[in-house]
């Protein structure tokens, strides 16, 4: 299970929507439970570095990936994952975004339906390196 | 004595150590000890042929050493090794 929350939620969301019809990215940081549940806390938006065709592909460059690990570091967070987006198709990762996966992160997709947000699911690699799903669930906490 | 900070997802294979010590003077020399002392990371780091894969980058301080001498940059007693990670993916 990942719960999200709302803040996070929220800026993830605003980013996928923003960078339509490109693709966006962006880390996930929080934490984890012993049974492996994750919660995360904060986002991280992130330039997607890719050249070309940005519709259809993301890419995080180096030194981005560097800042997020010592963000974490700083911050007593997890580095959990990456979320992106997949404009106009399901959220659902191809085999590329297998082939380039790395174990233990979960890979939150954003399906973003001609602008506007669609079903949010995430993925996470087994040890037979193929995606399996893990809920996905919301934090909502009562108003002030 | 260089220090290598290990990526999250890798951790699991470094029994959850995110900085190690190696005492090594080339990257070459410094993967294969991490190699050799935790067996697990090596299909992580390296391909068929032994070589760093595609999706690996391997930074030396804020310099990608495919920038510098590749394998053969030196290490020295203060250098900051990170391994990273590509991070990557899309619609098919």
């Amino acid at each position: 299970m990942i719960t999200i929350q709302p803040v996070a939620k929220e800026l993830m969301f605003k980013d996928a929507v923003q960078a339509f019809p490109d693709e966006c990215c962006g880390f996930l940081f929080g934490e984890e439970d012993r049974e492996g549940n994750r919660i995360i806390s904060e986002i991280q938006v992130v330039n997607n570095a890719k050249e070309g065709d940005k519709r259809r592909r993301f890419l995080i460059a180096p030194l981005d990936y560097i800042r997020a690990e010592q963000y974490a570091e700083d911050n007593k967070l997890l580095l959990l994952g990456v979320y992106h987006s997949h404009p106009n198709h399901p959220a659902i990762p191809s085999e590329h975004d297998r082939v380039a996966a790395q174990p233990y992160f979960s890979y939150i997709i954003i399906s973003v339906l001609e602008g506007k947000i669609g079903p949010v699911r995430s993925w996470r690699l087994n040890d037979e390196v193929q995606f399996e799903e893990e809920t996905v669930a919301t934090f909502e906490v009562s108003p002030l | 004595m260089a220090t290598v900070i290990i990526p999250t997802p890798l951790r699991k294979f470094t029994n959850n150590t995110a900085r190690l010590d190696i005492q090594a003077d080339t990257i070459e020399k410094t993967v294969s000890e991490l190699t050799l002392n935790f067996p697990e990371l090596k299909k992580h780091l390296l391909d068929d042929k032994g070589q760093i894969r595609t999706f690996v980058n391997i930074f030396v301080g804020n310099d990608d050493i495919r920038d510098l001498q590749q394998e053969k940059t030196a290490v020295k007693a203060d250098t900051v090794i990170s391994i990273v990670p590509a991070i990557a993916g899309g619609i098919e």
